[in-house]
């Protein structure tokens, strides 16, 4: 033990290794073996009878995602749906965090921030299936909010999937940008106001730019988790369909073009990361 | 900062608004669990309790949620080791490869879990034989690392090493000064990786749906069985809303650890 001990703490390398092996050996063989292996599978055929997967090259089932105008439009909704997604939680989010890191009273931050956790911990189905019960045609509760003023509920479809999804995103927007806000420093608000900004231009010319980071940190998941939703948009979308869906029914009798199609989602992902990337965001994750 | 009045009360609509919108659909989940109406229309037609008694005669919710359990506790043990020794070294040393390794311990929870789930269901039962209970340990344990490496990381990075470095100056073993210095130091980030992880898989349905075995049932994965079935509507209802009510528990728990530092 002590021999171990003095070994380790001459040699940093060796301190780095044994803190990192298990974890690291974890991930990269569970993880990106894993990965790794979906993109082999998508490479290899399929008996058309039997759905069993053999094992030899082929590159048709790129050449079928990327031909068929089916899959190119499913892509598109997709991507329609997680930017709406991702630009109706910031739109709330960051007035929401502003308000609760900035102007409330210190006192009642974290019983702010409580309110907006608690939600956080409830369960997904649960509070999809809160918003099929709102969404619910004739008998939900938005008809009856909308019905007396003369409108009618939407029912379900794409908007229900896009509201859906901002609900259960809407938490992992706010917190990293409330704790992005209250880090930045009150002496840089009063310079701004005290150089003859209003309180907008401070807000747009000084918060918006310090916070950016924490905002496209918030932005990563709500891309990312509504992206890759099929549950969702199989309890509100109605006959609506996302990748996650076409993936979902391919998987069983065709995993190879499934495989395919699920790396559409990862690399639009590993574009954005990269693209993000410079901007420190992913540390704030 | 000064604000115009008008400033503040937009800015106060929004939390309103924003408070509304997360909590009006859970309020009408739990009173509905209380609804005489099967399908739930609106306005509720009369009071009863009976879904919430046949919900806990129910062995279907009982079973399920031990296995939630059980699967959620393995887990997160799994997570808390593999996290912490993780965010140990990345969060304290400068090596080469760094950012990548970084990058990597991120990338379960940055990319879709659909993309996890069936990354995962093709290895084990094309290459490892078939699904069980522990393939889906493996999926939960592995989304489950990157929550508590996150606390935890975060916590070393405001904590720099003068703390260890002062101790071990002092003639403290490596393993005393993690003792008695740095362990309570991240513990509470531990507890509150711990319950997100603990939380975050007893939730999961995504990769739950591609990696459990036959007839592992988790409880969301009940939950989704019986969403679609008219019969069992008001029962799956009542378990909605006990686990809102149960999710301030965790709330509280987390709240009062804030509290304490």
């Amino acid at each position: 033990m002590a021999t171990i001990q003095n070994f380790l703490h001459r040699n940093v390398r060796a301190r780095i290794a044994t803190l990192l092996a298990l974890p690291l050996a974890w991930l990269l063989v569970i993880y990106i073996g894993s990965l790794f292996a979906l993109f082999i599978t998508s490479i290899w055929k399929i008996d058309t009878f039997t759905s069993k997967v053999i094992r030899e090259f082929t590159l048709q089932n790129f050449i079928d995602v990327f031909t068929d105008r089916a899959y190119f439009n499913v892509t598109v909704r997709t991507l329609i749906v997680a930017i709406s997604v991702t630009l109706i939680c910031a739109l709330i989010a960051i007035p929401m965090a502003f308000f609760m890191a900035r102007i409330a009273k210190p006192k009642s931050r974290p019983v702010l921030i409580a309110l907006v956790l608690t939600p956080l911990w409830a369960s997904y189905l649960v509070k999809i299936y809160a918003w099929r019960t709102m969404f619910y045609p004739e008998s939900g509760f938005l008809q009856w909010l909308i019905s007396p003023i003369g409108g009618t509920s939407p029912g379900f479809g794409m908007i229900a999937v896009i509201i859906g999804l901002t609900y259960l995103w809407l938490p992992y927007m706010v917190l990293p940008i409330y704790a992005g806000m209250e880090k930045l420093p009150s002496s840089v608000l009063d310079a701004s106001s005290d150089l003859g900004a209003k309180p907008g231009r401070t807000f747009f010319g000084v918060v918006l730019p310090i916070t950016w980071p924490a905002i496209i940190a918030g932005s990563v998941f709500t891309f990312s988790l509504s992206m890759g939703d099929y549950i969702t948009v199989q309890i509100l979308g109605g006959t609506f369909q996302m990748l996650g869906n076409v993936v979902y029914q391919n998987f069983s009798l065709n995993l190879p073009f499934a495989a395919a199609v699920a790396l559409i989602p990862v690399i639009i992902m590993m574009i954005y990361l990269g693209s993000v990337r410079k901007t420190g965001a992913l540390d704030n994750l | 900062m000064k604000l115009s009045r008008t400033a503040r009360a937009a800015l106060l609509g929004t939390m309103i608004f924003g408070f509304t919108f997360i909590y009006l659909p859970l309020a009408l989940v739990v009173i509905n669990s209380f609804n005489t109406n099967k399908s739930f229309a609106w306005p509720p037609t009369g009071f009863t309790t009976i879904w919430w008694s046949k919900a806990a005669a129910n062995d279907g919710i009982r079973d399920a949620v031990m296995r939630s359990v059980i699967t959620a506790l393995i887990a997160t043990s799994i997570a808390l080791i593999l996290g912490s020794l993780a965010a140990a070294a990345i969060s304290r040393y400068e090596f080469f490869g760094r950012d990548a390794i970084s990058l990597l311990f991120v990338l379960p929870i940055a990319l879709p879990g659909i993309v996890t789930g069936i990354a995962l269901n093709n290895v084990f039962t094309n290459f490892f034989g078939k699904l069980t209970f522990f393939t889906i340990v493996i999926g939960h344990a592995t989304f489950c690392i990157v929550v508590v490496f996150n606390n935890v990381a975060a916590r070393y990075r405001r904590l720099g090493m003068n703390l260890q470095e002062a101790s071990m100056d002092l003639g403290a073993s490596r393993f005393t000064t993690f003792r008695l210095v740095t362990f309570p130091l991240i513990r509470s980030a531990l507890v509150a990786g711990g319950l997100l992880a603990f939380g975050l898989s007893f939730d999961e349905i995504i990769v739950t749906t591609f990696t459990a075995g036959a007839g592992q049932t988790t409880l969301p994965i009940w939950i989704f069985q019986n969403l679609f079935r008219p019969n069992q509507a008001p029962i799956v209802n009542v378990v909605a809303a006990a686990l809102i009510l149960i999710s301030i528990l965790p709330i509280y728990l987390s709240q009062r650890l804030t509290a304490d530092k």
